[in-house]
């Protein structure tokens, strides 16, 4: 316990390392969560209602990136990408580019949401009642109107429970980025401990972190539910 | 009840118009060539058993199924029709027709996420530009009318049924169509419940508004069309004034039909 000073704020102390590195994680777990949200709506809009050679692609996207370790993706996406665009650049007779950490991050993770979120969103988008749809159609409700205010709220309750998980995911998917040398929570926690040979005091500190991250996340999600249901008469939320 | 039922005015502005209609699913052919004429004020109620098509008949009026052949007129317009049967040809068409008919389902099918008020004012204000403010007070105007006043910041599933289905007809009447659409309004409810549905029913019939009710509920169907249509295998077997279906039915069908029901 003696190590417990390490943790404060300014140097000696890492708590200053440690929130920055807990900022960054939190930055693209937001964006990726974000970018995924967009894609998996885009995604299930596509496998529910595209034609045969958009239904093809989004079956193999969201085949793909779930087959595949997560890990693997974030290097393969991370290295690879990175030097396709750095070739395509040198190509065209530009210099080569370093690629913001935070938009990688954002950008990789959020491809990985997004295959996960098209498969929620689809499910849900497919338990929305027929009816609540033929009531909008009836009245002659446009289509995006009717997805916007009809079809999309009716949506919410029934995916929140999936999205809440892939919202928390996405917090602890940020610790691969770790692989990719980008100063997350993970990292900076391992640069911490690394340097000042306290493990234990740092790792838990980290996992204390995570736990937090989760339990209000937990609460919020619930809430988010408890308005999303409010019309049903027994709103429990998760 | 003292009040008077309009009777069939051929004089009157020609409101729905189906002819020639045709409806497949699959190989089964629900629907084989109904022709059927509402004018201004009519009140035409449409009665057979379970599988003859009656609802499926409506549901294609306004394209919420796609006739397979077939022609329908809304004063006066024809819905345009895609030439592979794929259904209306022009969305912006086929969407102002639809404003112009108030539908009311079966399952009252009213938005859960939304409160009655927002139900009744959602269209009003989103599609058609109204300002919140009118539509407020229209919906509470039509809320008071079905007997729901109370009701307006509830959501619908603390509601009974027949107070939905109250609610969903004060729904389509915020859009303040030409004619109403109803898919066996009463067939999801508690049998005491009945009533209060059909006395907003008739109330409507009993100022004029031009209807097609698909109906179970027969003496109601006696008392407040001004024409009746019953369907059998997909074909308009029978039709006349109600007294002359109810009374003196002239196809066997139609008969059995009749004594069946009770």
């Amino acid at each position: 316990m003696e190590t417990l000073h390490l943790l404060a704020y300014s140097p000696p102390g890492w708590g200053a390392t440690l929130l920055a590195g807990l900022w960054n994680s939190l930055l693209i777990a937001v964006g990726a969560f974000g970018l995924g949200l967009i894609l998996g709506t885009l995604g299930a809009w596509g496998k529910l209602h595209g034609g045969p050679v958009t239904r093809d692609l989004l079956a193999m996207y969201t085949t793909i990136v779930r087959a595949v370790p997560e890990l693997i993706l974030i290097l393969i996406l991370y290295f690879g990408v990175t030097d396709l665009v750095n070739q395509i650049l040198i190509a065209l007779g530009h210099e080569r580019i370093q690629i913001s950490g935070v938009a990688a991050g954002i950008a990789v993770l959020g491809v990985v949401q997004g295959a996960y979120a098209t498969e929620v969103l689809r499910g849900a988008l497919l338990a929305v009642p027929q009816g609540q749809v033929e009531a909008a159609k009836a009245m002659g409700m446009p289509p995006f109107l009717m997805a916007r205010r009809i079809i999309f709220p009716s949506m919410l309750g029934l995916a929140m429970p999936g999205l809440a998980n892939l919202w928390l995911i996405a917090t602890k998917d940020t610790a691969l980025l770790a692989v990719v040398g980008f100063s997350e929570l993970t990292f900076a926690t391992r640069q911490a401990a690394s340097t000042t040979k306290a493990f234990f005091t740092f790792f838990m500190a980290a996992g204390v972190i995570y736990l937090i991250i989760t339990l209000l996340s937990g609460w919020a999600f619930a809430r988010i539910e408890r308005w999303a249901r409010r019309g049903e008469p027994r709103n429990a939320g998760g | 009840m003292g009040v008077t039922v309009p009777r069939t005015d051929k004089t009157a502005a020609e409101a729905i118009r189906v002819e020639g209609l045709r409806k497949s699913f699959g190989p089964h052919e629900v629907l084989k060539g109904v022709d059927l004429t509402a004018h201004e004020g009519d009140v035409i109620a449409v009665i057979g058993g379970s599988g003859s098509g009656k609802s499926t008949m409506l549901r294609c009026i306004n394209f919420l199924e796609t006739p397979s052949a077939g022609r329908i007129v809304i004063a006066g317009e024809e819905v345009r029709q895609r030439p592979d049967g794929g259904g209306a040809a022009d969305r912006r068409q086929i969407e102002r027709i639809r404003r112009s008919l108030g539908m009311v389902f079966q399952s009252f099918n009213l938005w859960t996420h939304k409160t009655v008020l927002d139900n009744l004012i959602e269209v009003p204000v989103h599609v058609l530009g109204v300002s919140k403010a009118e539509a407020v007070e229209r919906a509470k105007t039509l809320l008071a009318r079905v007997g729901l006043a109370e009701k307006a910041d509830s959501y619908p599933a603390f509601l009974s049924g027949g107070q939905q289905q109250r609610a969903a007809i004060a729904r389509a009447l915020c859009i303040e169509p030409r004619a109403m659409l109803f898919d066996e309004p009463t067939s999801a409810l508690d049998p005491e419940l009945v009533g209060e549905v059909l006395a907003v029913i008739r109330g409507l019939a009993a100022e004029g508004r031009t209807m097609i009710l698909v109906t179970h509920e027969m003496k109601f169907a006696r008392e407040v069309a001004s024409h009746v249509i019953f369907l059998a295998n997909g074909q308009v077997e029978e039709q006349g004034p109600p007294e002359q279906v109810f009374g003196a039915p002239q196809s066997p069908r139609l008969q059995q039909f009749l004594r069946s029901v009770g």
